[in-house]
């Protein structure tokens, strides 16, 4: 398959059903056991089965595309090419998929959309290996809306991290429809946390225990899914840490959604505009 | 408790902060764009697109329908955005909205002043509420692409109410009261 149609056929994928992961989560450990908050838990549960049956988006709001594009040193590449390639894929990908055209220029004025959901956010970096890697979010805005940077002190420790992250989802509330995702970034420069907070949810291994604090303090608060009461508010945080100067500490969190609708796609030795062996 | 209210309707006092309540007949579309010209609008003297009287409506804006489908996926959106609005159609008569998320105490206040309904969809959950769009026609402003105004008919629409008919908030209050009692 031409690494074209692999995109294409991911992301619409993406817009339909959560990763393996994601749903098992939600399915497992989202149970509630009473209240409203099991009203929601239960209606987001049989959304995933209309969504399928239908073959339409979990969501309306389909998003913002946003795109990580990690180069392996050894890989083919060539820039504009995949660039070119990247947009052509995600136009097809919209069009086939139903996706809302939810993106608007003349952001302080006219808000005029733009028609085809673009353009996308990308952002490139180096990695080892001669593959190159395209990680994807389907970002909502719902959600994005709440996400939010906290420059700290440099003595604030662990401690002022995880009151950051409460203090980000204490003014969310039930704005981002929980139970939510979040990608926290800590370190570097403001925009470089803000970065890493999304570069987080690609994160492959197993919660570690400052994530699992944060997750469970979040949880203690009670507002559930939909903020109707529950147990779970947060399924999952996802943390990054990047160096930092002497004086700061910033704080990125990146609130996403319970459709944590993220895909990946490995183009294997590279890209330079010639197909190669691509894999999922 | 789960009841039904049909819309357009007159009464609504017998829902409760908490109540399920689902909904069924005619269901008013607009979203960030259509508040802010119906608004303009409504000072300027013109009269809006769609009777207020006894009608609701919903914060959407949905994808593009499937051949042969009525709509898209048709979630909420985020109601804390036309809070600005809000306030001010409420005193013009519309007076039932359905969104996400909390509303501001001028949105309380005035949906206690003039007896008014804020009901909560389940964000996200897109699919399953195009599953109960039996129709979908644009009213006005189609200009605006996915955030025109529209006409929908709905047949057992799921939301729960948040803020009644008295100003009453289903809250954090609420929710520890019944973490307590139980």
């Amino acid at each position: 398959m031409k690494a074209e149609d692999i995109i294409v056929d991911a992301l619409i994928a993406a817009s339909r059903t959560l990763g393996e992961e994601t749903e098992k989560l939600l399915r497992e450990k989202g149970r509630e056991e009473e209240g409203n908050g099991k009203v929601v838990m239960d209606a987001i549960l049989s959304n995933l089965d209309y969504a399928r049956s239908l073959s339409i988006p979990l969501c309306q709001d389909t998003g913002m595309l946003w795109c990580w594009i990690e180069v392996g040193t050894e890989a083919r590449f060539d820039m504009a090419k995949l660039d070119k390639m990247l947009d052509r894929s995600a136009k097809k990908a919209f069009r086939k998929g139903l996706f809302r055209t939810s993106v608007v220029s003349d952001v302080m004025g006219e808000r005029k959309n733009t028609g085809n959901n673009m353009p996308i956010i990308k952002n490139y970096s180096l990695t080892d290996g001669s593959d190159i890697v395209l990680h994807f979010l389907l970002k909502g805005f719902g959600s994005e809306n709440c996400s939010g940077v906290r420059m700290l002190n440099p003595t604030a420790g662990r401690e002022g991290v995880v009151e950051a992250v409460l203090d980000v989802m204490a003014k969310a509330g039930a704005k981002p429809c929980p139970p939510v995702f979040l990608g926290v970034g800590v370190g570097g420069t403001m925009d470089k946390a803000a970065l890493i907070s999304k570069e987080a949810f690609f994160i492959r291994r197993k919660e570690s225990s400052l994530e699992k604090e944060i997750r469970e303090r979040i949880n203690a608060q009670g507002s559930g899914p939909g903020g109707l009461g529950g147990r779970n508010t947060c399924m999952r945080v996802y943390l990054k840490e990047e160096c930092t100067h002497i004086a700061g500490l910033p704080v990125a969190v990146t609130v996403n959604c319970w459709a944590e609708r993220k895909t990946e796609v490995v183009l294997k030795g590279g890209y330079d505009g010639e197909d190669a062996d691509s894999a999922q | 408790m789960e009841k039904t209210l049909i819309l357009p309707s007159n009464d609504w006092s017998d829902i409760f902060p908490g109540d399920k309540v689902n909904l069924t007949g005619k269901l008013y579309v607009g979203r960030d764009q259509v508040h802010r010209i119906l608004t303009e609008e409504l000072k300027k003297g013109t009269l809006p697109p769609f009777s207020f009287e006894g009608n609701a409506i919903y914060y959407m804006g949905p994808s593009p329908a499937r051949e042969g489908c009525a709509i898209g996926s048709a979630g909420p959106t985020t109601s804390r955005r036309m809070d600005p609005f809000s306030p001010y159609l409420l005193s013009k008569g519309l007076k039932i909205m359905v969104g996400k998320g909390p509303r501001g105490e001028e949105v309380v206040k005035a949906i206690k002043d003039f007896g008014g309904l804020y009901l909560q969809a389940f964000g996200g959950c897109g699919a399953l509420y195009s599953s109960r769009i039996l129709s979908s026609r644009i009213v006005a402003y189609p200009f605006l692409g996915p955030e025109a105004l529209l006409e929908l008919e709905v047949k057992d629409f799921p939301t729960v109410c948040i803020i009644d008919s008295r100003g009453d908030v289903y809250s954090p209050r609420d929710l520890m009261r019944d973490t307590i009692s139980s």
